[in-house]
């Protein structure tokens, strides 16, 4: 994923055949084959498990989203007695039901995911580049800090999120504590839909700055110290050696690893699953929440077509992102 | 290699370095708190949790530790757990270390479309496959089952694997390859005795990420696995702890500490490797 933004140009080994004293030589289409047979025979594996898992699944549920499939007209199995699926070919019925709005709240939810990716996204990178710079600099006690700072990654999300529900919980929860200590009354911080969507989100910016800052990291310490050396002698400010030369030299590890994390934020499952369970009222569910919701209300032909909403939004996003990217000079 | 952190303490004044250990300081608090506060919790008595008033521990008890060991199936979906995690680790590193190689050192027809459609499944979301998979799962009988999560968990770990260790083999020089053509080697010989072992700290990155999306991931494992003996932790502790209304937070704490321990440990011994891993490819030093 990262290295899509190869700054080097990097050079192909197509291996050097070795040369076959013959005579005649070989068709056009043996020669083909016998120089790209070790390639195909190395990726076929994934081709192979690729295809049971995502493309067949994937036409399937491209198929599905323009039929009517529910729990109870999709082909059972209970023990040898098995069902023929009965439900039908409804066209674009399911789309139009979830663009108007009719069903799945669409548009409210879309709002929110959009929302809730720029808010996540923001604070990711704003705050995982500050503490890169702060880390990137000779400090006592650097390991331990870093250290620390990693564990938000290091405990796994669905952990994190009951940790932090507990947290928050209006009753025995630490913040509610704290505040009844100082005086104030507490707030029903999952109860109330305005407050909900502030925990998440700083639920996952707790859980998504360790990643930008490790990635982040990285990439300052492959600045050469000479563009700085050679700045400090022509003068430059600290700030401006930052954003001539720290911003620019980041931006081949950054742009990936932003454009990831903005796909993980637009999908992320756990936090909103476990935390709030999309409550209060369905306010902080997000598209690929509620969706599966619509799943497990066996809605199977609705849950499709959303799914594919969702990628097609996201696949908009890429395309955008790679253009500004390109018309920046940075094409990958 | 001087890089820029060369910039040394010297030039700084004091009032600087108290800013930025006071930012440093404040972030490693904020990344602790939680994490401290749910120890804390889980060494207290079944009930203290209920209580109004925070306090600090006041007697240490490990009765939550003891009653998650042996009156709950906490052990058996830490088994399960690791049994999908390891398996959909190794199965990926597989996968996802040939089509890595055969990308980065070969130019053959297909080769773009396999690595675009392997970025655009990381945008799936879960809803798209899950009906789906749920489908083939039933046809294959593997509903249920430990298997059927490990091929589930593939759809998200080998497009990202795949991707990561190109960009890793990338920074592997070609002359490697070339001299072990000339050896007589064939590319699957080179690939397998040069380069994969040359290749170790970016399989030990990429590795660990297929491990931990596995251990944590929580969709697929709700919708899947549906006897309580063949759940994985995610599921296990939603179902057994945090239930509607009240959850036994005493025990669930007690679980989550047992859970993120290990968890700490694997990344505190990875943590070196991260960085370097991280950004393979896209930063030549």
């Amino acid at each position: 994923m990262t290295n899509v933004a190869t700054t080097v140009q990097r050079r192909r080994a197509t291996p050097a055949r070795p040369p076959r004293p013959r005579a005649a030589e070989p068709g056009p289409l043996r020669r083909f084959l016998r120089t790209h047979w070790y390639a195909w025979a190395l990726t076929a594996p994934v081709v192979i498990v690729m295809s049971v898992v995502i493309a067949f699944p994937f036409a399937r549920g491209l198929w599905l989203s323009f039929t009517d499939a529910d729990r109870r007209n999709v082909s059972t199995r209970i023990g040898e007695n098995v069902t023929p699926a009965t439900y039908e070919f409804v066209g674009v019925d399911n789309y139009v039901a979830i663009l108007t709005g009719d069903v799945g709240d669409f548009w409210a939810r879309l709002t929110w995911t959009v929302v809730w990716t720029l808010a996540c996204v923001a604070c990711h990178f704003g705050l995982g580049l500050g503490l890169a710079v702060m880390l990137n600099r000779r400090v006592a006690l650097r390991g331990v800090y870093r250290a620390v700072m990693i564990l938000p990654w290091a405990v796994p999300p669905f952990v994190s999120a009951f940790i932090w529900r507990y947290l928050y919980q209006g009753e025995y929860g630490l913040f509610n504590a704290a505040l009844r200590g100082m005086g104030f009354p507490g707030v029903e911080w999952l109860g109330d839909p305005f407050w909900a969507k502030v925990v998440v989100i700083t639920i996952n910016v707790w859980l998504g700055v360790p990643f930008m800052m490790v990635a982040l990291l990285g990439g300052l310490q492959s600045i050469p110290g000479q563009l700085y050396e050679a700045a400090r002698v022509d003068g430059a400010s600290p700030w401006q050696q930052f954003r001539h030369i720290t911003l620019p030299s980041l931006r081949p590890v950054a742009a990936p690893v932003v454009l990831i994390g903005t796909i993980w934020t637009f999908n992320q499952f756990p936090v909103i699953f476990l935390v709030t369970g999309g409550g209060p009222a369905r306010s902080t569910d997000l598209l690929v929440t509620y969706a599966f919701r619509l799943f497990g209300d066996g809605t199977y032909g609705v849950a499709s077509a959303y799914g594919m909403v969702i990628l097609g939004l996201l696949l908009v996003l890429g395309v955008i992102y790679q253009r500004a990217l390109r018309r920046e000079g940075q094409a990958w | 290699m001087v890089t820029a952190s060369a910039r040394g303490g010297r030039e700084r004044g004091v009032l600087a370095s108290v800013g930025l250990h006071l930012g440093l300081v404040t972030a490693s608090l904020i990344a602790l708190l939680p994490v401290v506060w749910i120890v804390l919790t889980s060494i207290q008595p079944r009930h203290v949790w209920q209580s109004t008033s925070v306090e600090v521990v006041r007697d240490p008890t490990f009765a939550n530790y003891l009653h998650v060991l042996t009156e709950t199936p906490f052990l058996r979906w830490f088994a399960n757990t690791l049994v999908v995690a390891g398996l959909t680790t190794v199965v990926a590193l597989f996968l996802a270390a040939t089509t890595g190689y055969a990308v980065s050192r070969f130019r053959f027809p297909g080769m773009r479309p396999l690595m675009w459609s392997l970025l655009i499944t990381q945008m799936f979301p879960v809803a798209i496959l899950i009906v789906p998979l749920y489908t083939v799962l039933v046809r294959l009988g593997l509903i249920n089952h430990h298997l059927g999560l490990t091929l589930t968990y593939l759809t998200i770990a080998v497009p990202f694997c795949a991707w990561m260790l190109r960009g890793y083999f990338d920074t592997i020089p070609t002359e490697i390859d070339e001299a072990g053509r000339m050896d007589g080697l064939t590319p699957f010989g080179t690939f397998w005795r040069l380069v994969l072992p040359l290749a170790k700290p970016g399989l030990a990155v990429v590795g660990f990420f297929a491990f931990i999306t596995a251990w944590g991931e929580v969709a697929f494992a709700s919708a899947f696995m549906i006897d309580a003996d063949n759940f994985t932790l995610a599921v296990g502790l939603r179902t057994q702890f945090v239930a509607e209304r009240r959850a036994e937070w005493g025990y669930l704490s007690a679980a989550a500490v047992m859970i993120a321990v290990p968890a700490l440990l694997v990344f505190l011994g990875a943590q070196r490797h991260l960085e370097g891993g991280l950004t393979a490819g896209a930063t030549k030093t």
